[in-house]
């Protein structure tokens, strides 16, 4: 498994990307994407809508089941990434460019996991 | 193959009308604007269309359909004369209750059997499925609730291993759904459960056996903390094939349940007809029901009527009256010794087949199970690169419908399989052979089950095309 080293992690299988401008991007792990298998639909919030960490604020639908995605943070919805809503593959080819939201105002954050500790908790699943 | 509107042409058609008798009248301003496509084809095309797709079909009629918590048991042929009887079939629900003497037999006496095999105390016929069931079902208890002023109470209560019906039915009736985890064992965690109940807990609703086919031990203390929080329990007859006859979900505690009369009790499922989720309850819900309640007089003669606080309607009349008559054939056919003995023997197919593979395939929870059982195929996929859908695939080519894939969400790469009790000892003997030797493929040439199926009439289907750009219909342009 490969996953960024400059990335933060959930316990439920989602990214974190800060950038220097106090936004961030969130996303699906590749765990994540591999363990739902081909994705077919993803419903994303819209721009200016708040998320909750540790609560749900996407959909995504594979050919198994659909799941919730949930926040790693609590902040604002600034951009969706619209590309990704009309390609979900892009989530099972590259996961960690296929951003699904970027956020801003950053208020709270869910338990974070390294790379490492992700990688550590992921083998014990 | 070719479609109805690609046979056939212009002319050729199926009989002749007979004479119109009445003076033709135009509806000015009702115009059909555009053209009516109809298929135009003789009987004999026509005959050739449905068979032609029965062929492309696997039905309980093909072969061993083991489908986890469908069940997909045999539909006895006696049925279908039942419920053929010129008498129901050329009945008209306007009538009156004079003329329909023998129907409204036919709504008492099913009302009665099901009250009886579940424990309920009443039981309305009009829900047309099992997940209309369940919003009747959850329409009776919010009813209720606001009967007696509790209308904070707006929770309901569902474990993450519950069929997707279950949050979807509640949601629709305007509830909150509140998730709670299942302990290892795949039953409820108790801890979990008093912990999300509270003042404004509306009910539970529950599947047991479950949908890993273990039947709740706690199942008295489940509903008991329910309903020491002011709660309702619901009770999702999806698994009742296991148990009918041998334990009732009202002594379990439950105030109200549904019945999917094509999965219990033999009328066919989607495709081979309408459906039918029937829905009892505890007396106490009884005022609320919807549709026709039927009445016996002590003359022996039946009454029509409706419930004193009915919610309404949830279908026409006695919703889908025809199958009710095949589930009552069933009934009477099986009768108080057969009904519990059916239930029994899905319990030994199930407990055989799980026997036979244990030690070739993993076991989600290996208990012994009831009517069902889940093998988790993490392991197995790991290993092969072989995955539950590439087995499922590969069952196909001989000719065994898969069993239900990638459910319980809680279990990994899961396959459910639900033998029933109408499959003979050979039958099973002959998928577990093939089970294993599928196995044995996945170590020796993993790319063959990869390939699979290759002797169906449609190969390997892109399931991403099919979810994005499904084709609907025919395009006549």
């Amino acid at each position: 498994m490969n996953n960024p080293k400059e990335l933060l992690y959930t316990k439920s299988h989602e990214w974190l990307k800060k950038n220097e401008d106090g936004t961030a991007y969130v996303g699906l792990t590749d765990f994540a994407q591999s363990e739902l298998g081909d994705l077919v639909f993803v419903n994303l919030p819209a721009e200016g809508d708040p998320v909750t960490a540790d609560e749900a604020f996407a959909d995504v639908e594979s050919v198994k089941a659909v799941s919730d995605v949930n926040s790693p943070v609590t902040a604002t919805v600034v951009a969706v990434n619209d590309e990704v809503a009309d390609q979900p593959a892009l989530i099972n080819e590259t996961p960690y460019d296929a951003w699904l939201i970027q956020v801003t105002d950053i208020e709270d954050t869910a338990e974070l996991l390294s790379a490492e500790e992700y990688e550590a908790f992921v083998e014990n699943q | 193959m070719k479609l109805i509107f690609e046979r056939g042409n212009e002319g050729q058609a199926l009989c002749l009308m007979p004479a119109c008798d009445v003076p033709e009248v135009t509806l000015e301003g009702f115009e059909r604007e555009g053209k009516l496509y109809l298929p135009h084809v003789s009987e004999n095309e026509l005959s050739r269309h449905y068979t032609e797709i029965a062929k492309r079909v696997h039905g309980v009629n093909d072969g061993f359909y083991p489908l986890g918590s469908c069940t997909m048991k045999y539909n006895p042929k006696v049925n279908e004369e039942a419920a053929a009887l010129p008498g129901f079939v050329g009945v008209h629900p306007l009538q009156g209750d004079k003329n329909s003497q023998g129907c409204l037999e036919v709504l008492y006496k099913i009302e009665e059997s099901l009250a009886e095999i579940s424990g309920m105390d009443n039981v309305t016929l009009q829900p047309a499925a099992g997940a209309h069931g369940e919003f009747t079902g959850l329409l009776l208890i919010k009813s209720y609730l606001e009967s007696i002023g509790a209308t904070n109470r707006k929770k309901i209560i569902v474990p993450d291993s519950a069929h997707g019906t279950n949050p979807a039915s509640a949601v629709m009736c305007g509830f909150e759904i509140v998730n709670i985890p299942s302990g290892a064992d795949g039953c409820v965690d108790l801890e979990a459960l008093s912990g999300a109940v509270g003042e404004d807990t509306a009910g539970l609703m529950l599947t047991n056996p479950n949908t890993v086919g273990v039947f709740d031990k706690n199942i008295l203390e489940i509903t008991k903390i329910v309903h020491d929080a002011g709660g309702l329990c619901y009770y999702d007859g999806a698994n009742l094939n296991a148990v009918m006859g041998v334990v009732r979900p009202g002594d379990m505690g439950f105030d109200c349940i549904h019945f999917n009369l094509h999965k219990t009790f033999s009328t066919p499922h989607g495709g081979g007809g309408p459906g039918s989720g029937p829905v009892g309850c505890k007396a106490f819900l009884a005022p609320f029901l919807p549709g026709i309640r039927v009445n016996k007089k002590p003359c022996g003669c039946y009454t029509s009527g409706k419930a004193e606080k009915s919610f309404g309607e949830v279908k026409a009349f006695g919703g889908n009256f025809l199958v009710v008559v095949k589930a009552l054939t069933y009934i009477l056919t099986l009768g108080k010794e057969g009904i519990p003995e059916a239930a029994k023997n899905a319990v030994l197919n199930a407990n055989y087949m799980q026997a036979c593979l244990k030690d070739d395939f993993d076991l989600a929870y290996d208990v012994i199970c009831m009517h069902e059982f889940v093998l988790t195929l993490d392991k197995f996929h790991k290993e092969t690169g072989i995955s539950a859908l590439d087995l499922a695939k590969g069952l196909l080519d001989h000719g065994i419908h898969p069993p239900t894939m990638y459910f319980p969400l809680i279990v990994h790469e899961a396959l459910m399989i639900e033998p029933t009790e109408t499959e003979p000892k050979e039958m099973l003997d002959e998928a577990v052979a093939v089970f294993k030797e599928l196995k044995k493929l996945a170590y020796e040439n993993p790319q063959a089950l990869h390939d699979a199926p290759v002797k169906t009439p449609v190969r390997r289907l892109d399931d991403v095309r099919a979810a994005r750009t499904p084709v609907l219909r025919y395009n006549f342009e």
